[in-house]
């Protein structure tokens, strides 16, 4: 499936270089947004807006729940400054066009990625479950519960998962974890999303 | 590494996770006293260890000489006065606090003063478990994952009155065991279901907000973060109904909110949707169709 790539400055699901960017053609049915300004178009199959922390109506607009039409909003998770994911979560309204639904995911499935589809929320799903998980291993942190590696090995150990938390932060870069809790705790205001004390040190720090 | 521990008792030896910490002890060299209530657990259990052991000779990993001395290790009992000359009792009893406490303070009257007293718990306090008994510097959390026989890991909890000679000596075990021991305080589900069942309730309020569909809720999670296994495939295994216990467990001494059980959850038990064991949770095991997709 052919898709036409619009782009403005760079872009996290696809960073310079990643070989989706050199598939593009000018004219296809399919038009990806990647920064640049959205214009609404009824005559493609399907327009796909890549979203970081905003929700997709920001761009189109919500109608009391009856939002909805050829346009979607799409990011490749990844985890701050890790590489990204091979995950597409892809972003739909109550009354988005299942046909633009089914093309958007053949689309990124033809090109090697896997898709899920879910409800215009701010984190998505990704980071609306595990950014919490993030905020209370780094309040354990501070209350002491356990040291870093230790809480990170009983999630590797214990879970089977390939990092902990902790590892996992820093790596991908606590200051990122601020922004996205950040977004997640403006939106929905429960304590559960506001950034733990050391994400935002990390995020002060940057600012300096 | 040395330990004065020659001999390990376990009490609930007739449970999955008693069993699964009776092989870690006897695999390890250690004399190991099997105690239920029940002689009907203690064989089904023995049956169990039987085939768990078999298996090993037949992979490879044990000798079939390695087998045999392992099993001869393992005496079940369902008398408490046999576990008087143990030097670790580990109890692995249902997750009530009255239930061990009531162990511990028969235990205490059973075994002699040396005797060091271990808990499994995964979500009640080491040091109101300890408070059962007489001798609470001798008490510590040790939190095997199932299944103990596979799963290296254990929590380590010192209680408040726990003696440091107390925590070394029980630490010093696990590693002779072969286990991997990390140390947590002594707080509701240390360090792995303090972090796992807040968001496991997560991923079920997920899927009550409408969010997305189960499927695609596991799949993001273990596409994105590179987990082995989703958060409602999980709680399909575990159980639904488990899922609730642990809540109700956490809930009442965090007074956190995601700890609470969510009401989709409370739902899908009361409808008998318990996950893998009822046939149907967050997903249809009869035919791969899936709830609230």
């Amino acid at each position: 499936m052919n898709y036409e790539l619009r782009q403005q400055g760079e872009s996290r699901s696809f960073p310079a270089g990643d070989p989706f960017l050199a598939g593009a053609v000018d004219g296809a049915d399919v038009i990806i947004y990647l920064g640049a300004p959205f214009e609404a178009d009824d005559n493609v199959a399907v327009i796909l807006i890549e979203l970081g922390t905003d929700c997709l109506g920001v761009h189109t607009g919500e109608n009391a729940g009856r939002e909805g039409s050829n346009v979607l909003g799409f990011a490749r998770y990844r985890n701050g400054d890790d590489p990204p994911s091979n995950l597409i979560e892809l972003v739909r309204q109550p009354g988005t066009q299942e046909s633009a639904i089914n093309a958007a995911k053949a689309l990124f499935e033809v090109a090697g990625f896997e898709v899920v589809v879910c409800t215009d929320q701010v984190g998505r799903i990704v980071d609306r479950l595990v950014r919490p998980k993030y905020n209370v291993a780094l309040q354990f942190l501070d209350e002491g519960l356990a040291t870093a590696a230790d809480m990170d090995l009983t999630c590797r150990l214990g879970l089977g998962y390939a990092d902990g938390p902790i590892e996992r932060l820093e790596r991908g870069g606590l200051r990122h974890h601020y922004d996205v809790s950040k977004a997640l705790f403006d939106i929905y205001a429960t304590p559960t999303f506001a950034p733990a004390r050391r994400a935002a040190i990390a995020k002060q720090r940057e600012d300096l | 590494m040395k330990s004065n521990i020659k001999t390990v008792g376990v009490c609930g030896a007739g449970g999955t996770m008693g069993a699964g910490i009776a092989i870690v002890a006897a695999r390890a060299g250690f004399e190991t006293r099997c105690f239920d209530t029940s002689h009907e657990a203690l064989d089904r259990a023995r049956a169990q260890t039987d085939s768990f052991f078999n298996k090993s000779v037949d992979r490879g990993k044990v000798s079939a000489e390695d087998r045999d001395i392992a099993l001869g290790r393992l005496q079940p009992t369902t008398t408490i006065d046999d576990l008087s000359d143990c030097d670790l009792v580990i109890e692995a009893v249902f997750e009530d606090l009255s239930t061990k406490q009531t162990l511990l303070s028969k235990l205490d009257q059973a075994c002699k003063p040396e005797t060091i007293f271990a808990s499994n718990t995964s979500t009640l306090s080491i040091t109101e478990i300890a408070s059962g008994c007489e001798r609470s510097d001798r008490v510590v959390g040790m939190h095997f994952c199932l299944p103990a026989q596979l799963m290296k890991l254990i929590e380590m909890s010192p209680g408040l009155n726990t003696s440091q000679e107390t925590f070394k000596a029980a630490w010093a075990w696990t590693q002779i065991a072969g286990q991997q021991p990390v140390k947590t305080q002594d707080k509701p589900g240390f360090i792995l279901n303090a972090l796992l069942v807040p968001f496991n309730n997560d991923a079920i309020r997920a899927v009550e907000a409408g969010v997305a569909s189960p499927a695609d809720i596991d799949k993001a999670i273990k596409v994105g973060l590179n987990y082995k296994m989703g958060p409602l495939e999980l709680i399909d295994l575990v159980g639904l109904d488990t899922q609730i216990l642990l809540c109700d467990a956490f809930y009442p001494i965090t007074l956190d909110p995601r700890a609470s059980a969510p009401p989709l959850l409370r739902r899908m038990v009361a409808a008998g949707r318990l996950g893998r064991k009822s046939g149907t949770g967050f997903y249809n095991y009869a035919d791969n169709a899936m709830f609230g997709g």
